[in-house]
């Protein structure tokens, strides 16, 4: 049985590194000495999905993707 | 599609010497009725071609490794549409040179490969990827094919720009969809299988990758697998620096690297390190490299990648951080400049290498510089990062004497002002130059 899980992915092309995602969702993006996120690997489990929409809804460039995996 | 060859099924090569067969060192024939004379015609085509290659176990020689039979069902089952093949030639890494000598003896194997898959793939274009110096021998080429009626779809020519990333797959598509530059872009959550040439499913296989499908599909499976082994079967080309100018070599997968490039116990003992795959590849030691076989998966478990093909020998008398900081820079020049993460970072640690080559005793230590190999590794939209920081990591740890030395003393004791890698000698002139 597969499964399918949440994950954020970044378009390091579109991201200008603005940083409103690492402030949106501190819990799983921090921030670069550039100012580019870096996204904790680990799964965005339902008790954050909100979180991440957000996250996602909130970048002026539209660089970051919440995605489903197969896993 | 018909042509009159004499000979039809020709005999099948036993040895290890497929793809440069006839190279002798001379002048070479690059015509078509010595390719016919030679090779005869395909046998196999379409979805039996795909299931040979599937059982030849097929991976692709542009330096990612991928299973060809995989990619080539991903195109096809990718959309209705009708997708574009693309033989990729850029051959954008300075210290390679497999492919395009590849071109100027066998380019009617690369068509041929070109074609089946156009073939296989229900394709509705059909393009050849290379650079300037290549476009005059692959034009006669297919002027050859065209006068013979041989191909049922008729193969284009574009030219590859001159840069380091122009030959990485999401660029080929950008510079043949002619929106863009030749520059990468983010594929990730489409890949460019499904959407790539103006949108089209897109097949971007390395010319070598193309050639050994042509011989696949004459001589098929069985026969691509006698030499090598289980794994590791059939041949790859290697460009060989390690005697002066650059040799291509096939080497025998699975076999010793070392004998593979001809390169002495006498000639190891006399170098410093080994950069396999290229300036995004890695550095082994002399002992390690020794016992090397020609596998990617034994490359990558030295911290290396055999990439496409490539072997530098770095001599002992060479100083290998003046090497490492002139690469890095190169690299960090021929960034397309899009990703933050890249563009900041290889600017970083381009500047942390020279001062720690050039810059006297005191240096920033080593920790400092794999600190932003972290920060740039798997940053990007492209591997070119990666590379980059495989690049450094895997020096660090052959050349940590040297580095400590400089560190220590501001130099080390291999002080030859030559550069040696061809990067290295592009920046070093740009250096002078701007002085």
């Amino acid at each position: 049985m597969s499964r399918w899980t949440l994950e954020l992915v970044i378009d390091p092309i579109a991201c200008d590194g603005r940083g409103v995602c690492a402030e949106m969702l501190p819990e799983r993006i921090e921030l670069d000495r550039w100012g580019f996120p870096i996204v904790d690997g680990a799964e965005i489990v339902p008790a954050i999905v909100d979180h991440a929409v957000r996250a996602v809804r909130s970048c002026p460039r539209q660089a970051i993707h919440l995605v489903e995996r197969r896993c | 599609m018909s042509v009159t060859v004499r000979n039809e099924v020709k005999e099948a090569p036993t040895g290890g010497r497929r793809l440069l067969l006839g190279l002798s060192g001379g002048p070479t024939d690059p015509g078509l009725q010595t390719h016919l004379d030679r090779w005869g015609e395909s046998r196999l085509r379409g979805v039996r071609l795909i299931d040979e290659l599937d059982g030849a176990g097929l991976v692709g020689h542009g330096g990612a490794w991928f299973p060809v039979a995989t990619k080539w069902r991903s195109v096809a089952s990718a959309s209705r549409r009708r997708p574009v093949v693309v033989a990729n030639g850029a051959e954008s890494e300075p210290a390679s040179r497999k492919d395009a000598l590849l071109l100027s003896h066998a380019p009617h194997l690369v068509l041929d490969g070109l074609v089946l898959a156009a073939d296989a793939l229900g394709a509705h274009q059909a393009i050849v990827y290379v650079p300037a110096a290549n476009i005059p021998v692959v034009e006669a080429a297919i002027g050859e094919r065209r006068a013979r009626r041989l191909d049922p779809i008729a193969i284009e020519i574009a030219e590859a720009p001159d840069a380091f990333l122009a030959g990485q797959e999401s660029a080929v598509v950008n510079a043949l969809s002619g929106r863009r530059d030749a520059v990468p872009s983010f594929v990730a959550l489409t890949p460019i299988r499904e959407r790539g040439v103006v949108g089209r499913p897109t097949l971007v296989q390395n010319v070598e990758t193309l050639a050994h499908v042509a011989l696949i599909a004459r001589f098929g499976a069985t026969w691509f697998r006698q030499v090598g082994t289980p794994e590791n079967p059939g041949t790859m080309l290697l460009t060989v620096n390690a005697h002066g100018g650059p040799e291509i070599v096939e080497a025998v997968l699975g076999s010793s690297l070392r004998l593979a490039t001809g390169i002495s116990t006498e000639e190891l003992a006399h170098a410093s390190g080994i950069l396999l795959g290229g300036y995004g590849g890695g550095w082994v030691s002399p002992n390690v490299f020794g016992d090397l076989v020609v596998s990617e998966k034994a490359a990558r478990r030295a911290g290396a990648t055999l990439g496409a093909g490539v072997v530098a020998l770095l001599p002992r008398d060479v100083c290998p951080l003046a090497e490492m900081a002139d690469v890095v820079r190169y690299m960090q020049g021929q960034g397309a400049g899009q990703c933050g993460p890249c563009d900041h970072g290889l600017a970083e640690l381009a500047d942390t290498l020279e001062r720690v080559a050039y810059g006297g005793s005191g240096g920033p230590g080593t920790d400092r510089i794999l600190e932003i190999c972290n920060l740039v590794d798997g940053r990007g939209a492209c591997r070119h990062p990666d590379g980059v920081a495989r690049f450094v990591r895997s020096g660090l740890g052959v050349f940590a004497d040297e580095a400590a030395s400089h560190q220590r003393r501001g130099h080390c004791s291999q002080t030859r002002a030559v550069r040696m890698l061809p990067a290295a000698k592009i920046v070093r002139r740009r250096l002078v130059s701007r002085a």
